[in-house]
């Protein structure tokens, strides 16, 4: 707002300051009000912007005290250095001032989400991330020197330094309060990131409109702003997505293959060692130790009903329970009940899968159908001599339902009287109530139970349940050939020692679903 | 997202059905003009008024009669009570009854439908476990296969598959869904000290007594105590009686409220306190009121599965789309006279004795000396009887929508709408992915009774249809385009609404006694629209006359 001779300091274009071009015969005096708003609102970004830097690095390098130091030490430099370069601005501040603010909301809104991408190859991680924390840097440090030299010829040279650096302290105030208890809760990392670069296009658009007679082709600047608002606008909106996306970062390794199908999301990542599946974010298994985890899920169960023709498998959509099963002999058929196709086509057809389960899926004893277990089970009659229970770990309703009495009820109608099962039952050590629970709720749906554990280093200390209709002995047999399993260390899996011994538990009924809940407590404490 | 375009006309229609603003202005912000054909299916599919509204034209009275039959007892009307008493009945042996139906379906507020995709109810959809003694209930119950075993005590244990399974109920509140029904999220102290403090008040209520240690709320509802310090409630509306004891909590008051338009179809403004209170005081045995009081019982088709149960005892014995016009107490019987649209004809049957299992509106046009008192006393009287006019859309998906924040639950509401929200047919056949059936409920609360139902029956299925996806659209945004079908009932009198100062009024009482042998059975003369009370209304008729008869049979109802 030009508000001619209102200013009190009334300083008048009389300083060396260079002549605005674009202001023919009006007083270039500014009405500070709104111009102390917007030092408010970039000095609050700015600090935004160094937080969402240190947060991020942080969050995906660990060590928070190097990472925070390295940022704040690496940020004020380059605004230093930003303050620096100002000296060599002579001419078309105004212009200047709004073209930073247009480059500080572009590179500080997208900081989040570019240096979440950034992450997924290491290599690049640290450049990028200094680089990026640089140029804010510098952006933001040529910020306030631009601002104080636009505002010497509207007021007092006292008055504006001490008002500005009011309002930019204030503003840093502003930013370091809300920053944890307002925008990161809310919003996530990257909408906070590009919710501040959408501020400081705002703040674009105002300076447009304070300094317009001193803008020599204000369109053209508009024109930039709004690209970089739409640009920032779409970024809030499909946050989720980009977050999603970026999500991979999290995985240590190099991720092969990400897929979200209508079930869940499927990543596949590599290292050294070998590969790993995770399925919504939990591992699955490791090439490395998954032998050890599906040789002790198929071969006691075989010991209790060795003549077992007809077997199916519930979950395990990766075939690798499959291929245990299918170095028995005697069986005739395995049924595959995976709720996912995406799953079993991988597991079908990809390379490393079709390797690793020994195309398993490909055997013609072999039916795959892709069903939710507790839809499929009551539409069929026929009835199964073993039956594996391979479903990911009891972490939401949906999967929690596949763990209760009416289940396993359900299943033992499909089960011949000489039938056995075996479950996999998440950790009795790290979620010792859940274990005891998923073996409780077994017993009360009729079976004979024998509860039993194996080491598998990539998920630690491993649960199942062995369970029939009629009462069986330990195990004491397996085939030969095996890498884990050995008729010698076969007993030794049916003891629990007192950290792992059994609790006073509920049943988990589909009308409580306590499962899920002692579950998710349960797990919280190692994440 | 599918953009529901809206032309000014359906616009307009919306807004009058009223008691949906929140809709209509969602409708207006979303609609660019021009029309857009919904890329869905489906249609009205019942809640024709036009054979009902022939009780009172009168015409029917001048036809003569093609033939007379004659039948043992006449039971007028298929819903829970018509049901309940045929049931009573077959199971002492006796077989010699007949059930007329006007509609062409039984099941009356427990009717349900089936698609390719789910069996779906088209009212009322869940009973919650017999608190205490309810042995006709409880019999009931296990026949329908709910009741899984007998305990140590002989308490049933129900059975895993009919108990509703979790998560059982989520809100959208807020831009997000959470778990349970009471708004905690963001909730201040103030508001849940109070929700404590009416949880105690209902608690004490649960506990009450009176002299006679008769409970004070208790279901059936004849069996609550008839003392003046209870039935002084009644004198209130649940809107004072809040207001009174100091519930000012937005939250609460939403709390309640929603009980009160889910049970009765009325507002807080129009239901009495006593009826408010019994919702809560009469079912709580349970931990709290967030956790369910008493655990609820469900299938696909709602209540549909108890319909089935009791038919069965009357299979061959029901006669649908017979319109009983008069039934006339006689001295040695009950003389019906009922119109068969299908033949054009109109038939007298002659029965020893009659069961009037209609609600209340019909029974008062059908029934000669209840028309003679209508006509003597007028329409104050009627107003004691005054049915809440429903809209049920059981909406066909492709696929669910996408979930935000807590997964989809058995019930689901939205805080924001004046809808009920939606039930998930499939959810008791633990079908979590992939197609299914939404049953959304909208009771016309709050407002005149007589416009709102001729705003809902004159409304086409594409205004009605557009109003309910956009309600599902405030939570899912995604969802219009993953609609295969949207059908619809429109209830003009789905369930008697137990306004305030009805419920002790003699004219309910009155309506409520037999005329000679014409004995009355529905849940509307209770005043409280619930399953147990139609039950226990047919169970007793049936009961009196079979001891009328002196006929053996071993009693259910609670004396």
């Amino acid at each position: 707002m030009t508000r001619p001779g209102a200013d009190p300091a009334g300083a008048g274009a009389t300083g060396g300051v260079p002549a605005p071009a674009a202001a023919p015969g009006r007083d270039g005096a500014i009405r500070p009000g709104p111009v102390y708003l917007t030092v408010l609102v970039i000095a609050t970004c700015g600090l935004v912007y160094e937080l969402v830097a240190g947060t991020l690095a942080s969050y995906l390098l660990g060590d928070s005290v190097t990472q925070f130091s390295l940022v704040i030490g690496v940020y004020l430099t380059s605004m230093g250095l930003g303050a620096w370069l100002t000296r060599f601005l002579e001419r078309g501040l105004a212009q200047r001032f709004v073209d930073a603010e247009i480059a500080v909301a572009f590179v500080g809104g997208l900081s989040a989400p570019i240096l979440y991408f950034s992450f997924s190859s290491p290599r690049f991680f640290q450049p990028v991330f200094f680089s990026v924390v640089v140029l804010i840097g510098v952006l933001v440090g040529l910020e306030i020197p631009l601002m104080l030299r636009l505002l010497r010829t509207s007021v007092a040279f006292k008055d504006l330094v001490s008002q500005v650096l009011t309002f930019d302290y204030l503003g840093a105030l502003v930013a370091s309060v809300l920053f944890p208890l307002v925008f990161v809760p809310r919003l996530g990392l990257v909408r906070t990131s590009v919710l501040f670069g959408l501020l400081n296009a705002a703040v674009a658009f105002a300076s447009i409109h304070i300094f317009r007679d001193r803008i020599g082709s204000p369109r053209r600047l508009v024109l930039k702003a709004a690209a970089v608002t739409v640009l920032l606008l779409a970024a809030f909106v499909m946050a989720d997505r980009l977050t999603n996306l970026a999500e991979e970062t999290q995985y240590a390794d190099e991720v092969l293959l990400a897929r979200t199908t209508p079930y869940q999301r499927i990543v596949l990542t590599r290292n050294r060692a070998g590969f790993q599946l995770f399925l919504n974010g939990h591992l699955q298994f490791s090439s490395v130790d998954e032998y050890r985890y599906h040789e002790a899920l198929v071969h006691p169960a075989f010991a209790v009903n060795p003549g077992a023709k007809r077997v199916a498998v519930l979950g395990g959509g990766d075939g690798l329970a499959v291929r245990e099963i299918l170095r028995h002999p005697g069986v005739e058929s395995v049924t595959l009940v995976d709720l996912d196709p995406a799953m079993t086509d991988l597991a079908r057809n990809h390379p490393l899968f079709r390797k690793l389960n020994g195309e398993s899926l490909s055997s013609s004893k072999v039916t795959v159908v892709n069903e939710d277990a507790m839809v499929w089970l009551p539409k069929g009659t026929d009835l199964f001599d073993l039956v594996f229970v391979d479903f990911p770990d009891p972490n939401s309703f949906a999967v929690g339902k596949l763990y209760t009495a009416r289940f396993y009820s359900m299943l033992k109608a499909r089960l011949d009287p000489d039938g056995a099962i075996a479950v996999q039952s998440t950790s009795p050590l790290f979620a010792r109530h859940s274990f005891w629970i998923v073996e409780r709720t077994i017993a009360a749906a009729g079976y004979v139970t024998r509860p039993y554990h194996a080491a598998v280093p990539s998920f630690g200390e491993w649960g199942y349940v062995l369970a029939a209709r009629k009462p069986f002995d330990v195990p004491a047999r397996v085939p030969p050939g095996l890498r884990f399993l050995s008729e010698a260390n076969l007993p030794g899996l049916f003891a629990f020692g007192p950290d792992m011994a059994r609790l006073e538990v509920p049943v988990n009924r589909l009308n409580t679903q306590v499962l899920v809940r002692t579950y998710e407590r349960e797990w919280k404490k190692f994440e | 997202m599918h953009r529901g375009s809206v032309p000014p006309s359906r616009r307009d229609v919306i807004a009058a059905l009223a008691g949906l603003p929140a809709l209509s202005a969602f409708l207006e912000a979303c609609g660019p003009r021009g029309a857009k054909v919904p890329r869905y299916d489906g249609g009205i599919v019942g809640g024709s008024a036009a054979l009902g509204h022939r009780l009172f034209a009168g015409d029917l009275h001048l036809r003569p009669v093609a033939r007379t039959e004659r039948t043992g007892t006449a039971i007028l009307g298929s819903g829970i009570s018509g049901l309940s008493a045929a049931w009573t009945l077959a199971r002492a042996g006796y077989s010699g009854f007949q059930i007329y139906e006007a509609e062409p379906e039984i099941g009356g507020n427990a009717r349900s439908g089936r698609n390719a995709v789910s069996k779906y109810p088209w009212a009322a959809h869940y009973v919650p476990v017999p608190a205490g003694e309810n042995r006709a209930l409880e019999a009931l119950l296990e026949e329908a296969g709910a009741i899984a075993e007998r305990g140590n005590d002989g308490r049933p244990v129900w059975d895993e598959a009919a108990l509703i399974r979790e998560p059982e109920e989520r809100l959208y509140f807020h831009g997000q869904w959470v778990e349970g029904l009471y708004p905690r999220l963001g909730a201040t102290r103030e508001d849940l000290s109070q929700f404590a403090g009416f949880e105690r008040a209902m608690r004490a209520f649960s506990a009450a007594r009176d002299g006679k240690g008769r409970r004070a709320f208790a279901l059936p509802r004849r069996l609550s105590s008839p003392d003046a310090e209870f039935a002084a409630l009644d004198r209130l509306s649940m809107a004072e009686w809040l207001a009174r004891n100091g519930y000012a909590s937005r939250r609460l008051l939403w709390f309640v409220e929603y009980g009160c338009r889910d049970d009765f179809g009325s507002s807080l403004a129009e239901t009495s306190a006593w009826a408010g209170i019994h919702y809560f005081a009469a079912r709580l045995e349970g931990t709290s009121l967030e956790d369910d009081p008493a655990p609820f019982l469900t299938w696909p088709e709602g209540n549909g599965r108890l319909v089935t149960v009791l038919a069965r005892s009357a299979a061959g014995r029901i006669r649908t789309g017979a319109l009983v016009f008069d039934v006339t107490p006689s001295r040695s019987g009950v003389v019906l006279k009922l119109f068969d649209p299908a033949r054009d004809e109109v038939v007298q049957v002659e029965a020893a004795h009659a069961v009037c299992a209609l609600p209340h509106f019909a029974a008062r046009y059908a029934v000669a000396p209840l028309r003679e008192r209508l006509r003597e006393r007028g329409r104050e009287h009627a107003a004691v009887f005054d049915y809440a006019p429903w809209l049920v859309a059981n909406v066909t998906l492709r696929e669910r929508p996408e979930p935000h924040g807590f997964p989809m639950a058995w019930d689901n509401v939205l805080y924001a709408s004046k809808s009920l929200g939606y039930v998930v047919a499939t959810h008791q056949a633990g079908s979590d992915h992939g197609p299914t059936v939404l049953t959304w409920y909208h009771a016309f609360a709050g407002e005149a009774t007589l416009p709102a139902r001729q705003k809902l029956l004159s409304a086409s299925w594409e205004d009605l249809a557009a109003t309910v996806v956009a309600d599902l659209s405030l939570a899912h945004r995604d969802i219009a385009g993953k609609i295969e079908r949207v059908d619809l009932y429109r209830w003009g009198h789905a369930m008697a609404r137990p306004s305030p100062g009805t419920l002790f009024n003699p004219d309910r009482r009155q309506a409520a006694e037999p005329i000679g042998r014409l004995r009355f059975a529905h849940a509307d003369l209770s005043g409280l629209p619930l399953f147990e009370e139609a039950n226990d209304a047919g169970v007793r008729a049936a009961e009196s006359i079979l001891s009328e008869e002196r006929l053996p049979f071993s009693r259910l109802a609670t004396p």
